[in-house]
């Protein structure tokens, strides 16, 4: 029996309805078409599938959808505004080469956007301990890390 | 005016404006409309007969389109090997019985996924359970049984290498090393688990999109399973999320998705769960290495003997290759005077085994380092110096397979020795630290046709137009290195144009030219490269032509093409803007375009490979004496790449290796019982994260490699190697425990201390 959600993502607001068993992530993918939210293992233990749900960081694949009705939502889709205007940890991780396969990045944007917020300007160590839920294979996290540290240093000097 | 360099400098890779806003699209962010979602009913078991399949519950389930067997497949088998058809062993769905836990039975397309997965529950599939075989010796025993009928004693491939004289070597020895080592399978653990899918036209020709690093070898084999010609099957690869050897065959999920797509004339996806990729996707070899080792008393290696045998599982995969290359590698490095290689690639009923980054290697020089540590040891020499005397060098031979390029691998080691304050800190650090070093050399290519293309090895098409835009045509395959930002890199310094000029058109067969092998062996900047430079040395032949006529210049002078200009070699008021001089060349051939395709395919370089990257590595940890816990705080590394085109990205590769080799090292192994892989998970299976990597200093040493584009030679796979070999150093610096299998676990290092509890206090004052 489906159940109609009401989800407010990257400000724009959505009603759909949905079986109870579908995870936020097979909404976000499939029904809005936001795909740029990735679907790593489905365990709970990549961190590719990371959202802000009410500002909270949750892994998408493990909430349901139903769960998460009335909430706002954001993706790695809502960090830039347009083209020309990206996100400040997005242009870090373009300019420290902090990108290689790209599919945990969306993750590890989100990640650091949750963690800056909390702290805007972390230590190395608080970087590396916000990215424990976030694997990456290609990497091994050091430009990840550095490009969190360059973002830190740039949003502290304009309100992000 | 002048404009910047697009080589040696770090260019921002061109896809990362959209892997970074979520806008890359991969194989299962695609979707089409109509489209159905397609499962794989596997293997529970790991041997048996297949009496019977019942489909008819699961074809009943509302929602299920169709459910096929091998009964509905030609019966085709594939493998990459195509050079030797009979390592081809491989059927997209089990025919008569199944050899592996995961062994694709039978597959599903339904209209949504969840009802694809409830259908694989109906159906009945009546097994009758064989004895497995697991390990090597219960495989090679006599009168074991046959995993593949038609090879006896489950031997699959053997390989041997001979070159000097061995016994000679040996009794000459002072000393002589005799270890078994065991190496664990582990897994590729790429973020993107495998996706495809295919579409049909009203012919049946098929397009697929897959999660590839070969789409010309994908193309090929899966035309050979549907009895299609090669050219009806169009392969596109979307953004992949790395592959490290692990997406480089024709696999069962392709060849459903595309006879399904066929059949029910809609698009067909499959999507691999983390669970299938970690229990049934394919894995590093896990391997037995026997190696005896000569020495003089002064360190000076007199001979090598090596003895491998590989667990392949249940199929070859790319089994052949592994076999080969390990014995190729076990004498790089060293000037080995006598060497003998014996390997055997054994079934098992284990899954399958294929290509993992650097393929071969770690389990050579885990060896190979390992001994020459204990050597270094037992023989009151420096590991640094003992290399230092028998390192190899530029123009080496060994004989019958290679000769040796540039390289810079006696600087590797001095340097690293230099960055670590090797000397000081291997005498000075204080009881529960250590220091270790472990060094590599890789592949820059394969030279081997294993493929048996009919193509070159590589291809390039450039086609230049009168706007000053230039489009790059390649089957090259991107897979998160970075080649697609490199091959533009080279394409634009070589036109004398900036990257903004140039867009890349890559991996799609139907508009790439053929051919291309794809992304392995370390193979696509050098090779790719290669054929790039033969592009645009025929493009600039033409432009050169006009800007001749047009100054009509003498005869002695030459031409460049450099800062958007085609121009008369230092005379620059005799220069004509890029797309003016391609206007010119396609004004006088009367409106045909300015087009060239170059390639490259190495030959005469003998057996392996063009040429060979080297590095040294140092490790220094911390091992925790009360739960046997070792921690590593710091890696540094010197690298022989030739130049590095793009040096951030280089870095990236090495520091991506350095997470790899220190998971080998330390916490990575699919533990398997009776055929089950028991942790299939990113909770039970673990991967490095970030808090376990320590700080990584890496630098480039060496100078350019002349066959290689602009110097350059191999960086994504050579680094994985030295790792576990220094970690494994550095270990028993701190506590004596000698590791000769891997990973090396907090309760081995525990038990050795707690039986040993001086151990490592007294070989301080030890070199």
């Amino acid at each position: 029996m489906p159940h109609v959600i009401r989800l407010q993502v990257n400000g724009d607001r959505y009603e759909v309805a949905i079986e109870p068993w579908r995870t936020l992530n097979e909404v976000l993918r499939e029904d809005l078409g936001l795909t740029g939210t990735k679907h790593g293992c489905g365990q709970g233990d990549c961190g590719a599938c990371t959202v802000l749900l009410d500002g909270r960081s949750v892994l998408s694949c493990l909430t349901l959808a139903v769960s998460a009705d009335g909430g706002d939502v954001r993706t790695v889709e809502g960090l830039a505004q347009g083209r020309e205007r990206l996100h400040p940890i997005q242009e870090a991780f373009i300019a420290g080469g902090a990108i290689q396969c790209g599919y945990c990045t969306p993750g590890m944007e989100i990640s650091a956007l949750h963690l800056l917020r909390r702290r805007p300007r972390p230590t190395e160590a608080e970087i590396r301990a916000g990215l424990a839920g976030n694997l990456c294979r290609c990497t091994g996290y050091a430009k990840i890390v550095a490009a969190i540290q360059a973002a830190s240093a740039r949003m502290s000097d304009e309100p992000g | 005016m002048s404009q910047k360099p697009c080589i040696g400098v770090n260019v921002p890779r061109v896809d990362a404006w959209d892997k970074a806003t979520g806008t890359a699209q991969y194989t299962d962010d695609l979707s089409l409309p109509g489209m159905l979602h397609g499962a794989l009913k596997r293997s529970p078991l790991p041997h048996a007969r297949i009496r019977a399949i019942d489909t008819s519950r699961a074809r009943a389930l509302p929602g299920v389109k169709a459910v096929i067997t091998s009964a509905d497949l030609p019966r085709v088998r594939y493998g990459n090997w195509r050079f030797s058809p009979n390592t081809q062993d491989e059927y997209a769905l089990a025919v008569d019985k199944v050899r592996f836990v995961g062994d694709p039975v039978a597959a599903v397309a339904a209209v949504d996924r969840d009802t694809a997965i409830e259908a694989l529950d109906l159906i009945q599939v009546d097994f009758e359970e064989l004895p497995g075989l697991f390990d090597l010796d219960a495989a090679m025993a006599e009168g074991a049984p046959r995993i593949h009928e038609e090879t006896a004693g489950n031997v699959s491939v053997t390989r041997e290498i001979d070159y000097g004289d061995l016994a000679a070597g040996f009794a000459r020895a002072d000393y002589v090393r005799d270890d078994v080592y065991l190496m664990p399978p582990v897994s590729h653990a790429y973020l993107e688990p495998c996706s495809s899918l295919a579409q049909a036209d009203s012919l049946g020709r098929i397009t697929l999109w897959t999660s590839t690093q070969t789409p010309y070898i994908v193309q090929c084999l899966l035309a050979s399973v549907l009895g299609l010609r090669e050219n009806e099957v169009r392969v596109i690869k979307p953004y992949v999320g790395g592959g490290f050897g692990g997406k480089m065959e024709l696999r069962s999920w392709d060849v459903c998705a595309a006879f399904l797509a066929r059949l029910l004339g809609k698009p067909v996806k499959f999507t691999q769960t983390r669970d299938e990729e970690i229990c049934a996707g394919r894995r590093r070899h896990p391997m037995r290495l026997r190696s005896r080792v000569g020495f003089t008393k002064d360190g000076l290696l007199l001979a090598k003997e090596l003895i491998v045998h590989l667990d392949g599982g249940a199929y070859n995969s790319m089994g052949p290759t592994a076999t080969f290359l390990v014995g190729n590698l076990g004498a790089m490095l060293y000037r080995y005077p006598a060497y003998r290689y014996r390997g055997f690639h054994v079934y098992t009923n284990n899954p399958p085994a294929g290509a993992m980054r650097g393929f071969g290697a770690p389990q050579a020089f885990f060896v190979a380092e390992g001994q020459m540590n204990e050597a270094s040891a037992d023989l009151g020499i420096d590991p640094i110096d003992i290399r230092l005397k028998n390192a190899m060098h530029p123009g080496d031979k060994i004989r019958g397979f290679a000769t040796i390029g540039s390289c810079a691998f006696t600087e590797c080691l001095e340097r690293v020795a230099e960055m670590s304050e090797w000397r000081r800190q291997r005498r000075e650090m204080r009881p529960g630290r250590g220091i270790g070093v472990g060094c590599y050399s890789f592949v820059t290519g394969g030279n081997f046709n294993w493929f048996d293309t009919k193509y070159p090895f590589s291809a390039a098409e450039v086609r230049a137009y009168a706007d000053g835009a230039v489009h790059l045509l390649t089957m090259a395959a991107d897979i998160g290195q970075g080649s697609d930002t490199v091959l533009q890199q080279i394409l634009a310094e070589d036109l004398g144009l900036r990257l903004a000029d140039v867009t890349l058109y890559a991996a799609d067969t139907s508009l790439s030219p053929k051919g291309d092998l794809g992304t392995w062996a370390s193979r696509v900047t050098f090779m790719v490269g290669n054929a790039i430079l033969d592009a645009t040395r025929q493009i600039k032949e033409e432009l050169f032509k006009v800007v001749a006529l047009k100054f009509d210049t003498n005869v002695v002078h030459s031409f460049e093409c450099k800062d958007g200009m085609v121009r008369v070699k230092g005379r620059p008021e005799k220069a004509v803007p890029f797309g003016e001089a391609v206007a010119m060349v396609q004004s006088l051939r009367r409106g045909e375009p300015l087009i060239a395709r170059g390639s490259y395919t190495p030959r005469d370089m003998g057996l392996v490979a063009p040429t060979y990257s080297f590095g040294a590595q140092v490790a220094e940890v911390e091992v925790d004496r009360d739960t046997g816990r070792v921690r590593v705080t710091r890696i540094h590394t010197a690298h022989d790449c030739g130049r590095p085109l793009n040096p951030q990205a280089v870095e990236g590769q090495v520091e991506g290796c350095v997470q790899m080799g220190l998971g080998y090292a330390l916490t990575e192994e699919l533990v398997m019982r009776q055929g089950r892989t028991l942790n299939a998970s990113f909770l039970d299976y673990k991967i490095p994260g970030a808090l376990d990597m320590p700080g990584i200093d890496s630098v480039c040493v060496g100078g350019p490699e002349p066959k290689g584009p602009f110097g350059a030679k191999e960086s994504g796979e050579g680094p994985v190697s030295p790792t576990a070999p220094a970690i494994a150093e550095a270990v028993w610096h701190a506590t004596g425990y000698r590791a000769r299998r891997l990973p090396i676990t907090a309760e081995q290092v525990l038990r050795h201390l707690e039986t040993n509890p001086t151990a490592n206090d007294d070989r301080r004052v030890k070199p």
